[in-house]
C-alpha cells in the first residue's frame, strides 16, 4: 500500500483510519465535501509522519463529477477506502421524497458511480484494493431504518459482485459490516459496549482486515454471530418482530 | 451527547456532566450558538473543579498540528493537544518545550488557561510568556486573535483565566532548542528548610530546580529536603550513550483505588534511597533523561487512584518573596503537625509575575497532596488566612474548596478580571463550577 483514496474522510471513522495508516507511512488523498474541515488533517499527518497528504473536494450525490474526480487524481491511489453513507431520517423520508433519495443515493448510488470508474482503472492496472464500508442494516429490512438497509443491501450485493470480477485481475475487494459505532453523532443514544466500536477500535480492525486481505468483515465481530440468528428467523415470526 | 460522572485528578469533586467532543473547528461554533452554559476541558489533569460544569465541551478530539518551523523552533496547534504528542514530535527534532508541568499529559489549551509553569520560572516564566498568539473563540462568537502586542487584554485574560474567556481553539508558541533527550542533572541533600531556600538562592542560575520536602521530620532538621537541579545536556556530555534521544520506556498503570499509605510508602522509599545512599555524598551528579527529571510521576499512570475513593486535595500557594522564608516555615508547621499530609511537598522559586490574573508571582510556591477528611477543609480555611497574611494566593487549578472571599481578597486583578468576563460575557455562557464557587462569573 502506497497511496490510500479515503471518500468522506470527515466521519470519526475515516479520521481514525487516516491517523492510522498515515503512523503506517502510507500516502493520503482525503476526498470530503467540506475540504475546509480536513486541512487540519492534512497538516498534522504530513508533519507528524512525513508522508504526502493531499485533500480534495468530493461530493458522492453528484454522480456526473466522479469521472472527473478521478481522472484529476496524481497520482492514483492503490487502495480506495469507501466510508461515506447517510444514516437520515428514516420517519421523514418515508413522506419526503428529497430525504428519501438522499438516502439511497449516498449510500448506494453514490457508491456504485464512483467505484465503476476506480474498479475499472485497478482491472486494467492489475493491482489495487476496494473497501467499502457497508452495514449490518442492509443484511435484513426492520420497519426502523429498511431505507437505509436497503440501500446498504444493494451495496454490500455490488461489492460481493465487484469482488467475483476483479478476482482474475488480483485486485482485493472488502466488505466492511459494521454494527453500532460510537460517533459524536450517536446523540443520546444507549448502546451496549460490547456492540458499539469506538471509531478507533473499528479502524484497527478494518486495517487488520486490509493486511489480512478479508473478503467479508464485521466491526465488532460479535456481530458476525448477532446476524447468523437474526438471518435465520422465519419470516413470518420476523413481521411481528418490533425492530 | 453522552451524561457522564466527571472528575479530575484529585478525584474531587466528582460531577454529573453531558460531554460532547468537537472534532472540527465548525462543530465548536455549533455547541456555542445552541448550548445555554459550558466549560471546556482539556485532560482533567487540574486538581478540583476548574473544568467540571453540567455540560462539557472536551477539547481532546481537536488535537491537529498546524504548522512546525523546524528551523526557528514555532509549533501551531490545536488547544486539544497533549504535551506528549507534542514531544514525540519535537524531541526528535531537537526541540523542547518551552515550559513544562511535572505531567506531560495536559493539553495545551490547559497549559494557556492555567498558565502553567516548570521548575525553569524564575529563568524562562510561566508558559504564556512564550505564546507568539492565539485565537479563542469569544462567548459571543467572535474569533478574537490575540497576543502580548495585539487585542493584549484579551490575550493576558486568558493566560490563566481559567478557561472563562473563551473557548481557546489554536495556540502558536515558540519552543526551546535541545541537542538531547538528557538532563544534566545534580542533586543537593540539605538538612533543613533554611538551608534549602539559601540554596535555591544560590544556585538561582541553573535553569531547571525544584525541591522534595520531607515533610514528616520534626525538629533541628525540619524540612530535610533534597534540591535538585537540572541543565540540558549537550552531546559531548552525554558519555558516548548510544541514542542521542532515549526510547520511550514503559508506563505502569495503577488500575484501582488504593489505600493511601501506599503512595506514602512508594515516596518515602524513593527519598530515602537518595538521602541514605551508600556513597552518601551531599551533592550528587547524573544524566537522566527528559522523561524521568520532569515526569516522575508519568511513569505511574493513573497514581492518583492511589489517594482511595474519597479522593484528595493538592494544597498548592505561593508567598512573597520578602517574608517568604517565614511563611513557608510556619505553614509547612501547621501542616506537618497534622500529619495528615503526605510525605513528600514540592518546594520551587518562582520569577516575575507574568498575567494579571496568573497565580505566579516572585516567591516561593509550596505543592502537598493531602487526602481528604471530615476536617480537612475547616483547616485549610485556617491556612488560607496565613496564606492571605503573608501576602501570598492559591493555585486555581489545584483548587476545589477555597472560598470566594480569598480569591478575591488575595488575587489583585481579581475585580478586573470580573468586570472583563461580565463585559465579554453577560449571558454567562461559560461557566465552571470553580468559576460558581468563587464567584468569578
Ligand atoms: C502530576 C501533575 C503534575 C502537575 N504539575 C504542574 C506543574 O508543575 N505546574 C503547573 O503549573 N501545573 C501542574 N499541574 C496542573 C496542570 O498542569 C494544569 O491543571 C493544567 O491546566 C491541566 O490541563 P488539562 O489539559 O488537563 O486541562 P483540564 O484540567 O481539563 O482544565 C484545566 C483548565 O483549563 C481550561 N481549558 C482546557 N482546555 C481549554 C480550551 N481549549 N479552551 C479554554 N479553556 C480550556 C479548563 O476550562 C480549566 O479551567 C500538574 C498536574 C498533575 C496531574
Amino acid at each position: 500500500m502506497k497511496t490510500a483514496l479515503i471518500l468522506g474522510a470527515t466521519s470519526e471513522v475515516a479520521l481514525a483510519l487516516a491517523d492510522q495508516l498515515a503512523a503506517k507511512s502510507v500516502n493520503l488523498i482525503l476526498a470530503a465535501r467540506n475540504v475546509e474541515n480536513i486541512l487540519p488533517v492534512k497538516s498534522d499527518l504530513s508533519i507528524r509522519y512525513g508522508i504526502t497528504v493531499s485533500v480534495v473536494a468530493f461530493d458522492a450525490a453528484n454522480p456526473s463529477t466522479h469521472k472527473h474526480f478521478y481522472e484529476s487524481l496524481v497520482p492514483k491511489p492503490d487502495t480506495v477506502i469507501c466510508v461515506f453513507g447517510y444514516l437520515g431520517d428514516h420517519t421523514r423520508a418515508l413522506t419526503d421524497w428529497e430525504e428519501c433519495t438522499t438516502i439511497l443515493n449516498s449510500n448506494y448510488v453514490g457508491a456504485v458511480s464512483i467505484l465503476n470508474v476506480i474498479a475499472n482503472d485497478f482491472e486494467n492496472r492489475k493491482e489495487g484494493m476496494i473497501v467499502g464500508l457497508s452495514s449490518v442494516a442492509g443484511e435484513r429490512g426492520r420497519q426502523s431504518n429498511y431505507l437505509y438497509g436497503s440501500a446498504k443491501a444493494g451495496f454490500t450485493a455490488y461489492l460481493s459482485g465487484l469482488r467475483n470480477r476483479l478476482f482474475k485481475s488480483g485486485v482485493q475487494v472488502i466488505t466492511v459490516k459494521p454494527g453500532f459505532m460510537k460517533t459524536r453523532m450517536l446523540k443520546g443514544m444507549k448502546t451496549s459496549p460490547f456492540l458499539t466500536a469506538q471509531p478507533e477500535k473499528a479502524a484497527a480492525l478494518i486495517i487488520r482486515a486490509m493486511h489480512h486481505k478479508k473478503d467479508v468483515v464485521y466491526v465488532l465481530p460479535t456481530w458476525k454471530w448477532i446476524m447468523l440468528i437474526i438471518r435465520n428467523i422465519p419470516e413470518f415470526i420476523f413481521k411481528k418482530l418490533k425492530l | 451527547m453522552a451524561s457522564d460522572l466527571l472528575t479530575n485528578w484529585n478525584n474531587y469533586p466528582i460531577e454529573k456532566s453531558e460531554v460532547s467532543s468537537p472534532v472540527f473547528a465548525e462543530d465548536f461554533y455549533t455547541q456555542l450558538a445552541e448550548s445555554s452554559s459550558f466549560i471546556v476541558r482539556g485532560n482533567g489533569r487540574c486538581y478540583g473543579d476548574a473544568s467540571l460544569s453540567p455540560h462539557v465541551i472536551s477539547a481532546l478530539k481537536f488535537n491537529r498540528v498546524l504548522n512546525f518551523d523546524e528551523a526557528r523552533g514555532i509549533l501551531t496547534c490545536q488547544s486539544g493537544l497533549l504535551l506528549s504528542d507534542i514531544l514525540d514530535l519535537i524531541m526528535p527534532r531537537g526541540w523542547f518545550l518551552p515550559v513544562t508541568p511535572g505531567t506531560r499529559f495536559i493539553t495545551v489549551g490547559g497549559a494557556v488557561a492555567s498558565d502553567v509553569h516548570g521548575k525553569n520560572h524564575h529563568k524562562d516564566g510561566s508558559f504564556s510568556q512564550h505564546i507568539v498568539s492565539m485565537k479563542v473563540l469569544s462567548p459571543n462568537g467572535e474569533i478574537v486573535v490575540c497576543s502580548a502586542l495585539e487585542n493584549s487584554e484579551y490575550f493576558w485574560f486568558t493566560c490563566g483565566g481559567m478557561g472563562l474567556t473563551g473557548i481557546i481553539l489554536e495556540v502558536t508558541f515558540t519552543l526551546k532548542k535541545i541537542e538531547t533527550g538528557y538532563i544534566k542533572q545534580v542533586q543537593i541533600k540539605s538538612e533543613g528548610l533554611d538551608e534549602v531556600l539559601d540554596l535555591f538562592e544560590q544556585y538561582s542560575h541553573y535553569t531547571y530546580s525544584v525541591a522534595w520536602i520531607d515533610c514528616l521530620k520534626k525538629g533541628p532538621h525540619f524540612g530535610r529536603s533534597i534540591l535538585m537541579l537540572g541543565e540540558h545536556a549537550t552531546i559531548p556530555e552525554l558519555n558516548g550513550r548510544q541514542h542521542v534521544y532515549p526510547k520511550k520506556s514503559k508506563t505502569l498503570s495503577v488500575p484501582f483505588h488504593f489505600p493511601s499509605f501506599v503512595l506514602n510508602g512508594l515516596s518515602v522509599k524513593a527519598f530515602n534511597s537518595v538521602f541514605y545512599a551508600k556513597n552518601y555524598k551531599r551533592e550528587m551528579h547524573s544524566i537522566a533523561s527528559c522523561e524521568s527529571f520532569f515526569y516522575p510521576l508519568d511513569a505511574i499512570l493513573h497514581w492518583n487512584r492511589i489517594y482511595g475513593r474519597k479522593g484528595f486535595v493538592q494544597y498548592q500557594f505561593v508567598v512573597p518573596k520578602d517574608r517568604g522564608k517565614e511563611g513557608i516555615r510556619e505553614i509547612l508547621t501547621r501542616i506537618s503537625n497534622k500529619g495528615w499530609g503526605s510525605f513528600l511537598a514540592v518546594l520551587k522559586l518562582f520569577g516575575t509575575q507574568q498575567g494579571p490574573i496568573s497565580f505566579n508571582m516572585e516567591g516561593y510556591t509550596l505543592a502537598l497532596d493531602i487526602p481528604i477528611n471530615a476536617k480537612l477543609f475547616a483547616f485549610l480555611d485556617e491556612l488560607d488566612i496565613m496564606v492571605k497574611e503573608y501576602g501570598g494566593r492559591i493555585y486555581l487549578t489545584k483548587d476545589a474548596r477555597m472560598k470566594a472571599e480569598i480569591f478575591h481578597s488575595t488575587y489583585p486583578n481579581a475585580s478586573r478580571f470580573t468586570s472583563f468576563l461580565s463585559e465579554i460575557d453577560p449571558e454567562k455562557k461559560i461557566v465552571s463550577s470553580l468559576s460558581r464557587r468563587l464567584s468569578i462569573k
